[in-house]
């Protein structure tokens, strides 16, 4: 005669037990990133501040990542998901690097983040993720993708908490949307807009969603992705950065294809 | 809802199940693959996650905006669409919107909401972007296949039944998909209407999304099946800025498609707005030509 009874078979199958009343793995850690997609470079950036709530927990979490040496992706939302993700992210570019002997081209890293992320269509990533970079034809480029992996390639967009103040503004200076041209002038060209100019895009966007967001502060960091032959002097020398701002370049990954990708970092308002 | 759980948990031991002389060979083998690739033969992707709760539908409804009963969910997928497509005597015509929503914030305005398949096939796009992209994209894999295979273009009627069948094994899970296959086959111009409940329907008119009931008035209003190409155009793009006008989830621009023998061919990119003042102006203009202004000399009555 058995003493113990034995407990409920269910009870080793998780999906049966009679355990769970809500299950919530999801959190919001705020932040936002953006990219623009300039002739022959791209700029790809994100703030560093990561909250839940009113709650600060850290001024300096990283949510822009080099993935190669023309490459970079940002991620925003769910900052464990995001985490997992680009180290799933990286981990499958190495395994393509072992079995091709390259590194993996902007459009198809594009094409992988989508079968990654509707790999889990059913227990979705929260992670919005926006790719930038050069694209084989020497071009800059950026893709921006939905959390089960439905993407496109725009030439700028914002993403995370304040994405709805960024977005507008980079709509109005970049598309130049709701703009009119002065009669007799040139009429608009979307997409050729020097790098000092997306650069201070950039700064004022995050300068100005600081003020206006709370989720978004503390600092910020700031990929440039140059074209191979491209000429940095609107980015390295004395007087262009503003101050404070501080840039360094970041080695060849790989071998080196000639692409340069630099770091600029500025701090945001802590409060 | 088991069989569909076990059909993309454990994809691994299930992979090889179809009959297919390489179904026995090792995809490492093959280079393209580099033995790292993820798809399984089924579309899933292996290891294709579930939460382990008791109802993992239930679970995604609860996170996300999917089936639109929690539009306060923190995972907004991309939503809304003005999709159209209709047969005549010069081929098929497909055009649609472009705007994509989460909530109420437009988070695109430059969706392409036709999948070009291949050469000959369009998909087009509403409810879940993804859904859409992914198993359309897929669908292009297995068009290929079927091509190598038997030496022949596949028929529209065949690939929108492998569609069909791939979203009827989710039936019920959340995917949220309406889609119109179109192109040419050696049957002539053709359509097929394919939903994510697994609805599959043959027809020469369609009209798919939150802004289908305004593109239908325009489009039953003017539809004839001996329309010229131009006259043919015209309409789709009517039909679209009247949904876009209409519409708050459907806007920004048209994409116009038209499909003839030889394959489908992009016609154009078309601002919604710009296009609705064009047409006032003519309207006005028609208006002012069949009433000529009151001569000088009339006495008011």
């Amino acid at each position: 005669m058995a003493l113990y009874a034995q407990p409920p078979t269910s009870y080793s199958d998780p999906t049966t037990a009679p355990i769970e009343h809500r299950f919530n793995p999801y959190s919001d850690n705020g932040g936002s990133i953006l990219a623009i997609a300039g002739k022959d470079f791209s700029v790809i950036a994100g703030d560093t501040r990561q909250s839940e709530g009113y709650n600060i927990q850290t001024r300096y979490a990283r949510k822009v990542w080099q993935l190669t040496d023309k490459v970079v992706l940002a991620t925003n939302g769910f900052s464990a998901d995001g985490n997992n993700f680009v180290k799933r992210v990286k981990q499958r570019l190495e395994w393509y690097e072992h079995a091709h002997h390259k590194p993996m081209g902007l459009k198809s890293i594009a094409r992988m983040i989508q079968t990654l992320l509707y790999g889990k269509r059913f227990f979705p990533y929260y992670v919005y993720n926006i790719l930038g970079g050069i694209e084989e034809d020497g071009s800059g480029a950026v893709y921006s993708f939905d959390p089960v992996g439905s993407y496109e390639r725009e030439a700028c967009r914002a993403a995370g908490a304040a994405q709805s103040l960024i977005q507008p503004f980079l709509d109005n200076q970049v598309y130049f949307k709701n703009q009119q041209p002065e009669p007799g002038a040139a009429p608009f060209v979307a997409g050729n807009l020097p790098l000092s100019t997306i650069l201070s895009l950039v700064v004022d966007s995050f300068t100005s969603a600081t003020e206006r967001h709370i989720e978004v502060g503390d600092g910020m960091e700031i990929y440039v992705v140059m074209n191979k032959g491209r000429t940095t002097d609107d980015l390295i020398g004395p007087g262009i950065l503003s101050e404070g701002m501080h840039v360094e370049e970041l080695g060849a990954l790989g071998e080196g294809g000639g692409e340069r990708t630099f770091l600029v970092t500025s701090p945001l308002k802590r409060d | 809802m088991n069989s569909v759980l076990t059909q993309i948990q454990p994809a691994a031991s299930r992979l090889h199940q179809e009959e297919d002389e390489f179904a026995n060979s090792d995809p490492a083998a093959w280079g393209s693959m580099g033995g790292f690739g993820n798809l399984a033969r089924n579309g899933a992707i292996q290891g294709m996650s579930i939460p382990r709760v008791q109802d993992p539908t239930a679970f995604l409804d609860m996170h996300t905006d999917n089936m639109s009963s929690n539009p306060e969910a923190k995972i907004k997928i991309a939503h809304g669409t003005t999709t159209l497509a209709f047969k005549f005597k010069g081929g098929v015509i497909v055009a649609v919107d472009s705007r994509a929503t989460a909530g109420s914030y437009v988070a695109s305005g430059t969706v392409k909401k036709v999948i070009e398949i291949n050469k000959f096939l369009l998909g087009t796009m509403a409810g879940g972007a993804a859904d859409c992209q992914y198993w359309e994209t897929y669908l292009g894999m297995q068009c290929r296949l079927y091509e190598l295979r038997n030496k022949e273009r596949i028929s529209v009627a065949a690939a929108s039944k492998i569609l069909s069948n791939i979203v009827y094994q989710y039936k019920g899970m959340g995917l949220s998909m309406g889609t119109m296959v179109c192109g040419w086959d050696k049957t002539g111009p053709c359509i097929f209407y394919v939903d994510d409940d697994g609805q599959r329907l043959k027809g020469d008119l369609f009209s798919v999304g939150s802004g289908s009931t305004f593109a239908y008035g325009v489009l039953d209003q003017g539809y004839r099946w001996d329309l010229t190409d131009e006259e043919a155009q015209e309409l789709g793009r009517r039909s679209i800025v009247a949904a876009g006008h209409r519409d708050a989830y459907s806007g920004n621009t048209v994409n116009l498609y038209h499909v003839r023998e030889n394959g489908w061919e992009f016609i154009n990119n078309y601002d919604v707005n710009e296009l609705w003042y064009e047409y006032e102006i003519k309207k006005k203009a028609d208006r002012e030509a069949a009433a000529p202004a009151a001569s000088p000399m009339a006495v008011e009555a």
